[in-house]
């Protein structure tokens, strides 16, 4: 328990050295970068990917031909990262960070300025809490996780949720009419959309509350699907749900009120240019790679192969790499997903979000709680 | 520090559709440069909430001044200016535009060259249609839809520039007939594009005209009825959609349309996804109206035989000196009209384009008058947006599918 929290660790136990303590802090704080670089690289690889999936989906090639000088030259490899866009994603990057950074003078500074940090911060934050996979120690289990929290389904939320407040700053501190539209839908869409999310985590953690005694631990929910049944076969309608309300809380298409570029021009991020439109950037497709490792712990059995498998203990650290693996291909995969969503379909219109929400999605997570609540009982 | 500027708003005593909502509205301005106002429009909209209480289409940004540069150009010269009228379907303009000089000078074009046209306008209509169908399913949020459509559109783009050398503004046809004849297996490549276009209309139907959420986003917005529609004036695809049986090809019929076997499709709401079956539909009828042509294309010149209106053959300029003469006369003073006026309407893609010439003979009308489409239907846009959202806007100006070049020519 003391070790989710090195510092209380240190002061409470007087006969464990300082150095300890320190040594627990520097070793969080590198974890820490770790999950910052890892989430990071999978938003810069989702950009890409989305580019290259689109193209495809659209008859086109995309990116193949942004090219850094001397890697460019090396035969194969430079062909290789060329034709795939891989230089793309470095170009775009340099493209965020050396761009002219105008503030406008019309915008609220303090607040304009903070936005996209708030916008960023959270997903890297849910980053910390979910586990990619698990070392068998002689002590039993030990989750990969930068935090291993009793409540981290909770927290995971929570932290989520204040995702909408980025643009909510944004598009309040913009002064300007389409931020604000864009602003006002995006905080609306959220706010009904977690309500949803919440009701379906509920329901995955009555679910699991027998089996494991931490139902509120995305460990724990993810290692009671170990050699068991995934969740998204035994709760298949809570699956569905908790995507399509990821896909609300994404921002993604169908659902992406806030940005929706044919009418609000740009929504909440209208007014920002340069690094902190990076910045926004690269929150929204962490976000996607959060949201997809979530949905990947929460039913797709986290690290697990098959359902009803699972990696064996005694392979020792062998096992542990195909765990990180595992998650990894379906992290990845659910990315494919919602890429492959946000190219097949229109876009819904605001009221229609909000209908679906609160007639449609709320009624059915809440009936679908009910059930698994007697389910459970008569089990 | 929000400063934004406030009204009363309009609607409130009418006790419309803002029960308890009644309150102050905001004004946004929309365009002349945004992502989907098609062009230059400007829409000063005011909202209440997320609902348009008050529209006021802005239009103009794009005028040139067309019908007084008309007046000091001979009338080929001002074919690549009809070009930029509808720069979508350049093809129908340039033909509109020479049917009315040649009433005016009372020619009868040649059998082939009528062919000609026909199958020109009606590859022009499908790639027009295409470029609205791939805005509107943009508007709609579907970027993939658009690429979809904007491949097709490539394939006729392709066949344009083998007939005349330029992609979108065509300028082919002449006073008296056309720039050129087809080139050696043209109609070959036009088949080819037919065969492969059926099958891609399919798949286009199947990603959008059946997709929910796009039928939930357009069914019962944007609604014109049949009499408002006649009201407004109306032409084209969009007084079709409104579920009135008029086509211009039908009732008035030029190039020798009465000798195609088309169907014309008619909506029955009225609403944007009315227009969108109508114009998905009007597609398959070109398509079927061009292989008719192809299939008894008569031989024979595509020009008259008039030296007064055509430029001679250039073989015979090099060798002969009345050909030279006559060479000479037509390109400097243009083609020889009389004096007296005409009006011609076209069934264009965008609705129905008319052109009025005053001549007081020579080759220089004296006014021209251009009856654009688009103009007539922006006019609507302040009756029927009132009441939508703010993401209908979109919806409802893909679905009116309007080209600016001609609304403010």
């Amino acid at each position: 328990m003391y070790s989710n929290n090195p510092i209380l660790f240190a002061a409470a136990d007087a006969a464990v050295p300082l150095w300890d303590g320190v040594l627990d802090v520097i070793l969080m704080i590198v974890f820490s970068l770790i999950a910052i670089v890892v989430v990071m690289t999978f938003a810069g690889l989702s950009v890409v990917a989305e580019r290259k999936v689109c193209a495809f989906m659209q008859g086109r090639y995309g990116p193949n031909r942004t090219a850094i000088p001397w890697i460019a030259a090396i035969p194969g490899v430079g062909t290789v990262l060329r034709s795939f866009g891989l230089m793309q994603l470095v170009a775009d990057a340099l493209k965020f960070l050396l761009k002219e950074d105008p503030l406008p003078n019309h915008v609220n500074k303090p607040w304009y300025l903070a936005a996209p940090a708030i916008a960023l911060t959270p997903v890297l934050t849910v980053a910390c809490l979910i586990p990619c996979g698990v070392i068998y120690a002689d002590s039993g289990k030990i989750p990969m996780s930068v935090a291993d929290v009793d409540l981290s389904l909770i927290l995971a939320l929570a932290i989520g949720s204040l995702g909408a407040y980025g643009a909510v700053i944004a598009g309040w501190s913009s002064n300007s009419k389409y931020p604000y539209f864009g602003g006002v839908r995006a905080s609306a869409q959220m706010i009904s959309y977690e309500l949803t999310m919440g009701i379906c985590a509920l329901t995955v953690a009555i679910w699991v509350a027998p089996v494991t005694g931490k139902p509120f631990s995305l460990f724990a929910i993810a290692d009671s699907q170990s050699g068991a049944m995934w969740l998204c076969i035994t709760q298949p309608l809570t699956a569905f749900l908790f995507l399509v309300a990821l896909f609300a809380e994404t921002n993604r298409l169908p659902f992406d009120m806030a940005e929706s570029e044919t009418d609000l021009v740009s929504g909440f991020h209208t007014e920002y240019g340069s690094f902190k439109f990076g910045l926004f950037f690269v929150g929204e497709y962490g976000h996607v790679a959060v949201a997809s490792a979530l949905f990947a712990t929460l039913f797709l059995g986290g690290w697990n192969p098959l359902p009803g498998l699972s990696w064996p203990a005694d392979w020792g650290w062998v096992s542990s790499v195909l765990c990180v693996l595992t998650f990894l291909v379906k992290v990845a995969a659910m990315i494919f997903f919602f890429i492959w969503m946000r190219w097949s379909v229109p876009r819904f219109r605001y009221d229609q979000v909000m209908r679906l929400g609160w007639q449609c999605l709320v009624p059915l997570a809440l009936a679908n709680f009910v059930f698994y609540i007697i389910l459970r009982a008569a089990m | 520090m929000q400063n934004f500027q406030t009204n009363t708003n309009p609607m409130a005593d009418k006790g419309g559709y803002s029960q308890g909502q009644i309150g102050e509205t905001i004004t946004l301005n929309i365009g002349p440069s945004h992502p989907s106002t098609h062009g230059v429009l400007r829409l000063k909209t005011e909202f209440d909430g997320d609902l348009i209480t008050r529209v006021e289409p802005v239009v103009g940004y794009l005028h040139r001044g067309q019908e007084k540069i008309a007046e000091n150009l001979t009338y080929n010269q001002f074919v690549p200016f009809t070009d930029r009228l509808d720069y979508l379907a350049s093809m129908c303009n340039n033909i509109a535009f020479v049917q009315c000089a040649e009433k005016l000078a009372d020619i009868d074009a040649t059998p082939r060259c009528k062919a000609v046209r026909v199958i020109c306008c009606e590859l022009s209509r499908i790639a027009s249609h295409l470029v609205g169908l791939a805005a509107y399913a943009m508007d709609a949020g579907s970027t993939t839809g658009f690429m979809y459509c904007f491949t097709q559109r490539e394939k006729i783009l392709t066949l344009f520039e083998a007939l005349t050398g330029a992609r979108m503004t065509a300028s082919f046809a002449r006073v008296g007939g056309m720039a050129r004849d087809l080139p050696d297996g043209w109609l070959g490549s036009v088949n080819v594009f037919l065969n492969q276009f059926a099958p891609a209309l399919e798949e286009i139907d199947k990603f959008i005209t059946r997709n929910r959420i796009f039928i939930e986003r357009t069914e019962g917005i944007g609604v014109v009825t049949a009499q408002q529609a006649m009201q407004y004036g109306f032409t084209g695809p969009n007084l079709r959609g409104s579920g009135i049986d008029t086509d211009l090809r039908k009732t008035n019929p030029y190039l020798g349309y009465e000798n195609y076997d088309f169907d014309v499709p008619i909506g029955t709401h009225g609403d944007a996804y009315d227009r969108w079956l109508v114009r998905m539909e009007e597609m398959r009828q070109s398509s079927r109206i061009v292989r008719q042509a192809m299939e008894k294309m008569p031989d024979g010149p595509i020009n008259i035989d008039d030296p007064k209106i055509v430029m001679p053959r250039k073989d015979k300029v090099l060798t002969s000196m009345e050909e030279l003469i006559h060479n000479f006369t037509v390109a400097t003073q243009g083609p020889d009209i009389p004096k007296g006026e005409a009006y011609f309407e076209a069934d264009n893609p965008k609705g129905a384009l008319g052109f009025y010439i005053m001549s007081m003979g020579g080759g220089v009308p004296y006014r021209v008058k251009i009856r654009a489409p688009s103009f007539v239907t922006l006019s609507a846009l302040q009756h029927i947006l009132p009441g939508h959202h703010n993401s209908d806007i979109t919806v409802v100006l893909g679905s009116l599918d309007f080209v600016l070049g001609e609304c403010d020519r």
